[in-house]
């Protein structure tokens, strides 16, 4: 090869590459290795994590919750036709990504309850950042008032992209049930923000949210857990303009928190603003249904620096994933992991309430905050030991867990796990 | 068409798709009370939902019903109509389409891996830790910068996430520059991202060698630059030998330059961003660093700086304490967090296995070979279609259908489509926009000289016919699993879920 092109060497090759900025050593790396030894690098690695089920039960949430997941739907999943593809940009070659992704949309706007979802966004701190930035583009302000009962890391990721358009991020306080206090904000705003149910799991009221949007003039965008949607009235339902959330419940692996699933869903008012990918139907020269990436001019490498997005590269994968996930739970399993999640949390707290704890958040789905009578950080730690994670810190309440429970868990395990937190306190 | 003599076995990796019926939608296999899940028994009580009385949902939301022998069927058939890596040659430009080692896969999926929650404490994660800490010191070697974030989930989250870091050292210097500089031959997330960051995008022009024209960048450069964002090699395939020269101009305001890291595969190893005199650096690990793309993500795109950005990367970063011990540490004067967690983590695993898989000079090989590769396709096409620009091309280079367009009508685009029927990926076509009829080959270093042989001589046969009958190029491809779509339909009345497909009049 390099002889057809009239070289002797690789080095030829890159010969016009300036000499004073080329790497005039080998790379200071460890040489290659083997697969198998790779392989157990990574073993050891694994080894030094505790797994869920493995030798940890996990009753910690906070966006990133332990489910049972299918080995079919883990088998269908990981089909190299999915994972090896790129971005359909050929649809007659890209049926399957194309119409597992439409049947993808309808899943999530049907949960939601809203007209249309897109085909993922990289997380639910991403999906929100986004929801905010169609609110700004749609309406002409830059002002935001989000719940503090949102997740505080989706809060920050939405500070962070925020600054770089001056977004004005008012942050309104909850109350004693972990619910948002309104207060009766006043003037024009592009978004009102609230989790549904919120991070420390109280259901909020939507259509209370809806009215304070309504006095600002502003879009309502509702933060929701998928799962819980199966048990609670659709945000769509309830008046929600555009409804976003972390699917990695849907059928994704824990993972160390990524990668996981920005679901979006929206009114079709908004359709022309809706960030990322959006796969339609038609039909091909032979007349045969079909489908394909559509409205494809709100996209990036059309629109350029007009664009009200920037997003490329999604999560493609991993809403297949979550739309095989769904199709397996079906219509009853869907419902039925909801009731489930809710008998499970609430069998948790209750008990945590007969040994004398006070659960906060209310009324609540499958999270709940906890007080405790000592430093919770403590208690933690020392339940890790005995194989529970317990929770998450809350953020500027050092006595308190934020707790929770799923499908997963069994009455033994909550049992054991009261049991130890009522030797604790 | 079975390839014989030299070339024999190549297209082993291009077997035509095989399959013209619609598979149906899910729900219209769906059949009431059908099943596929079955729960484990937990023995937790029933809750009332009295309780949450007033939040109930009114109407179910209307998933399939499907057994999961059905569910198994469908989704395997969907697989079946879709072209992959796996499959055979993908040689689309920007995009890096390299085969994935499988090794990976098992890698992404081991327990310790994959099913740690990232609210686990910090002494009972230290070795997704090290994996992080090793993942972030590769990728400073290997750019030649001083630490990275590995929070931004794509390329596109990592230019924002840069630009936003360039906006904290202007203010950290009490200064707010406005503009960004930006190639005309840029991808389209550079100016969407520096529009997000609240800085405009001011396009330079490529002179006719398609490199950056330094002249018309002197006359750009004022104290309102903020920096500028480039990719070099260029989206042209071509190396920007002037970028010291640019790079300087651009530090010489004061500016910052970003490096967007989607044609590394070019130059692991050979020249770092770093060395250029880069001071921002997001690498598309899907891209150079072989995670698979997942038919559009997910992806990951960390961002390394030089040691003036360190104290505003977003926090969380794995930093090891005086005891050894790995643990979490938030940046000073951070950005803030540009992830709900870490990233998409597993990605990073994958990519770090990949990395430790070839080594240092294993990667350095990838990039050479990935550039001999490009060289060689373009020479076995260069006379069959316009190279718009001459010497040496590096990971990738741009032809041009233009004067096949002009003798012919055949467009770029009819050619991308009689390639699929030829049992190959298409390349990008139209981009970069600098291009007429641009079609843009990245064929990868995965892929054989018999593969290679193989795509040169479908596209000199497609040539030939576009010559003799173009009309033949205008109707294909016949044998995929749909053909040519209508898209302005879909766009003109969009139908985006099964209930807007069942409440529109049959697509048929
Ligand atoms: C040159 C260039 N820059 C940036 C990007 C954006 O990267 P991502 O798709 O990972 O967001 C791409 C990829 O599509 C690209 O080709």
């Amino acid at each position: 090869m390099l002889a057809d092109l009239g070289m002797g060497s690789l080095e030829d090759l890159f010969a016009h590459v300036p000499k004073e900025i080329r790497l005039q050593r080998p790379l200071a790396l460890e040489k290659g290795r083997s697969e198998f030894e790779v392989r157990e690098w990574f073993s050891g690695m694994a080894r030094r994590n505790s797994a869920a089920r493995r030798d940890l039960v996990i009753f910690a949430g906070g966006g990133a919750y332990d489910h049972d997941l299918s080995s079919a739907a883990r088998a269908l999943g990981g089909q190299s036709a999915f994972v090896t593809a790129y971005t359909p940009y050929q649809p007659e070659v890209s049926q399957g990504v194309l119409q597992a992704l439409f049947e993808y949309q309808t899943l999530v706007a049907r949960i939601f309850g809203t007209d249309v979802a897109n085909a993922s966004l990289y997380d639910g701190a991403a999906a929100l950042v986004e929801a905010v930035n169609l609110a700004v583009g749609a309406t002409g302000s830059s002002r935001v008032i989000a719940s503090g009962g949102v997740n505080p890391a989706y809060l920050e990721t939405l500070a962070t992209f925020g600054a770089g358009r001056s977004l004005e991020l008012e942050v309104a306080a909850t109350d004693e049930r972990e619910a948002t206090a309104w207060g009766a904000p006043s003037g024009q705003a592009a978004a009102v923000v609230v989790g549904y149910p919120n991070y420390f799991g109280t259901i909020e009221d939507v259509a209370e949210a809806r009215t304070v949007a309504n006095d600002l003039g502003a879009l309502l965008v509702v933060v929701a857990d998928p799962v819980a949607l199966g048990l609670l009235e659709a945000p769509g339902a309830l008046g929600a303009d555009i409804v976003v959330g972390e699917g990695q419940s849907l059928g994704i692996p824990l993972s160390f928190g990524g990668p996981y699933l920005g679901l979006f869903g929206a009114s079709t008012r908004y359709l022309r603003l809706i960030p990322g990918r959006l796969v339609g139907e038609t039909v091909d020269a032979d007349g045969r249904t079909a489908f394909v990436t559509t409205l494809r001019t709100r996209e990036q490498d059309i629109r350029r620096e007009r664009a009200t997005s920037n997003v490329c590269t999604n999560q493609t994968l991993m809403a297949i994933q979550a739309a095989i996930h769904l199709s397996w739970l079906g219509k009853e399993g869907y419902q039925e992991v909801s009731r489930r999640c809710y008998n499970a949390a609430h069998y948790l707290a209750s008990r945590l309430e007969t040994i004398g704890l006070r659960v906060s958040s209310a009324p609540f789905f499958r999270e709940f905050v906890v007080e405790l009578p000592i430093p919770a950080e403590a208690v933690r730690s020392r339940l890790f030991d005995q194989g529970f994670l317990a929770g998450l810190a809350v953020r500027g309440r050092p006595n308190h867990l934020l707790l929770t429970a799923t499908e997963a868990h069994t009455r033994e395990e909550i049992d054991r796990f009261s049991d130890l937190i009522a030797k604790e306190i | 068409m079975p390839v014989t003599g030299d070339h024999a076995g190549g297209r082993a990796s291009s077997a035509p798709l095989v399959g013209r019926e619609s598979e149906p939608t899910i729900f219209e296999l769906s059949v009431p009370g059908r099943l596929a899940y079955y729960a484990r028994s937990t023995g937790v009580p029933e809750w009332p939902a009295s309780e949450i009385g007033a939040h109930l949902r009114r109407e179910p939301a209307e998933l399939p019903e499907v057994s999961e022998r059905d569910l198994v069927a469908h989704f395997t058939r969907l697989a079946a109509r879709n072209y992959s890596v796996d499959v055979g040659s993908y040689p689309l430009g920007s995009c890096t389409m390299k085969y994935n080692p499988k090794f990976a896969d098992e890698v992404a999926e081991m327990e310790g891996i994959s099913r740690v929650h990232p609210g686990t404490p910090e002494r009972a994660i230290q070795g997704w830790l090290e994996i992080l800490s090793s993942l972030e010191s590769y990728i400073c070697t290997i750019t030649g910068m001083a630490a990275a974030t590995l929070q931004p989930p794509a390329g596109a989250a990592g230019e924002l996430t840069g630009l936003l870091l360039m906006k904290a050292y202007h203010r950290s210097k009490k200064r707010d520059p406005r503009k960004v500089l930006i190639p005309d031959s840029a991808h389209g997330t550079n100016p969407a991202s520096v529009t997000l960051a609240g800085f405009e995008a001011v396009t330079v022009p490529s002179g006719p060698d398609g490199l950056v024209s330094v002249e018309a960048l002197r006359s750009l450069i004022d104290g309102d630059i903020a920096g500028i964002m480039l990719t070099n090699p260029n989206t042209l395939g071509l190396f920007e030998t002037k970028i010291v020269e640019i790079l300087e101009l651009v530090h010489g305001v004061d500016g910052l330059a970003y490096y967007d890291g989607a044609n590394l595969n070019a130059i692991v190893g050979v020249v770092r961003p770093g060395d250029m005199g880069f001071d921002i650096v997001h690498s598309n690990l899907h891209k150079t660093f072989a995670t698979p793309h997942g038919g559009g993500g997910p992806g990951a795109g960390p961002v390394a700086v030089a040691e003036k950005l360190v104290r505003f990367l977003p926090g969380p970063l794995v930093r090891r304490e005086t005891g050894g011990d790995l643990r979490w540490h938030y940046p000073e004067e951070s950005i803030g967090r540009v992830h709900g967690f870490y990233g998409n983590a597993v990605v990073l695993a994958r990519a770090l296995a990949f990395m430790r898989y070839l080594g240092g000079e294993g990667l350095k090989r990838m990039s050479e070979l990935a550039v001999l590769n490009a060289n060689w396709l373009r020479w076995r096409i260069q006379d069959s279609y316009t190279i718009p620009y001459g010497g040496v091309c590096m990971h990738e280079f741009v032809a041009s259908a233009s004067s096949i367009k002009k003798s012919s009508g055949v467009r770029a685009l009819d050619i991308a489509k009689s390639l699929l029927e030829e049992g190959f990926h298409a390349p990008t076509v139209y981009f970069p926009l600098v291009v007429e009829e641009a079609l843009m080959f990245e064929p990868t270093e995965t892929e054989s000289p018999q593969t290679l042989a193989g795509l040169a001589d479908s596209l000199i046969r497609l040539a030939v016919i576009a010559s003799e009958n173009p009309e033949l190029l205008a109707e294909r491809p016949l044998r995929t699993p749909v053909r040519r779509l209508d898209e302005a339909r879909a766009a003109r009345k969009p139908v985006l879920t099964e209930d807007q497909r069942t409440a529109a009049p049959s697509a048929s």
